[in-house]
């Protein structure tokens, strides 16, 4: 936060080197261990523990496989709904896919604060969901190559095109088919982003709010403040929204490519 | 009117595509809700084409945010 009590609703998505690593550099490029990349470690050591707890394989399950479960079943079906039998192969992808993202955009929202913690929500960057981005969409476009051949390519010419229209459709189809990633990458970042702004606005209206006096603080700090507590449900809703979005994004991708169209 | 203030008026008028993006997703839901009452038994298994619906509508409303992101820090 800068000074002044003015506060920067920017500064949260900072990134820092840590453990005094700023100098690491592989070819020229610097390869610093930052606080996203520590965040993106902490999220994965917990889904590999939330999963490991899960795989006791008991036939009564206990609540923890139960939780572990319900989250692979939700994947299953989602894959089985959208993709068919084929999509079977891909559940530990969209499960890892679907667990790490909903894991880190949790984690960034966590009251860690009052424990001295800056929880930082490394799916606020594009340069992280970019990547997952890219992740499933190279899966798209090896699978569908790999499956189908160059037929593949008759996914831009829907069937029963009229010929005069194959020119044009087929424009509006590659041109739709290329920006999947952008779209995909996109939503989850600035999803994330707005959110997390907005709840650092609000906050700032509190502090200073409650800076200026009794009155000033109840005729804005007191309904911010409300007002947060709203937006912060609001914000646990769509963490787990775009999540299940991104997942399920990719696996109708996944059916183009198993299935064409 | 110096480029500044032009790029924040436009920032601000940015802001008019994330209200009509929340009448797209407030539509999508809605019409979902309107059907799903009509016939409950279809329902679940159209959750999958709500939240597409829902993640298109959003990501246009979305678009605008960067636009006006754009104007103020690019």
């Amino acid at each position: 936060m800068a000074a002044e009590g003015k506060v920067d609703p920017m500064h949260q998505f900072s990134i820092e080197p840590l453990f005094g690593s700023e100098g690491w550099s592989i070819a020229g490029y610097n390869v610093a261990f930052t606080n996203s990349s520590l965040w993106m470690a902490i999220a994965a050591v917990l889904l590999a523990v939330f999963v490991a707890g899960g795989m006791k394989r008991q036939l009564v399950p206990g609540r923890w496989q139960m939780a572990v479960e319900t989250f692979t079943g939700f994947i299953d079906g989602m894959l089985a709904a959208n993709v068919g039998l084929a999509g079977k192969k891909y559940v530990p992808y969209i499960f890892s896919l679907f667990m790490f993202i909903l894991f880190a955009n949790f984690l960034g929202l966590m009251p860690l604060g009052v424990l001295g913690l800056h929880p930082f929500t490394f799916t606020s960057h594009f340069s992280a969901t970019g990547v997952l981005a890219v992740m499933s969409f190279s899966i798209v476009i090896i699978v569908g190559l790999v499956k189908h051949k160059l037929h593949f390519f008759s996914l831009f010419v829907p069937h029963g095109t009229p010929l005069v229209m194959i020119p044009l459709i087929f424009c509006v189809e590659l041109i739709s088919f290329l920006v999947r990633p952008f779209s995909l990458g996109l939503r989850l970042f600035v999803a994330m982003m707005a959110g997390h702004v907005l709840l650092e606005v609000l906050s700032s209206f509190v502090i200073s709010g409650g800076n200026n006096g009794a009155v000033m603080f109840a005729i804005a700090g007191l309904p911010s403040f409300i007002l947060m507590v709203g937006i912060c449900a609001l914000e646990l809703l769509v963490a787990g929204i775009q999540a299940y979005v991104f997942a399920l994004l990719t696996c109708v991708y996944l059916n183009d490519a198993e299935n064409l169209h | 009117m110096d480029a500044e203030a032009a790029k924040l008026l436009g920032a601000g008028f940015a802001a008019i595509g994330a209200g009509l993006a929340s009448i797209g997703v407030g539509n999508v839901f809605a019409k979902f809700l309107e059907g799903a009452l009509r016939n409950p038994g279809a329902a679940d298994a159209q959750q999958g084409r709500l939240f597409i619906g829902f993640a298109g509508a959003e990501l246009l409303g979305l678009l605008s945010f960067v636009i006006a992101a754009l104007l103020i820090f690019a």
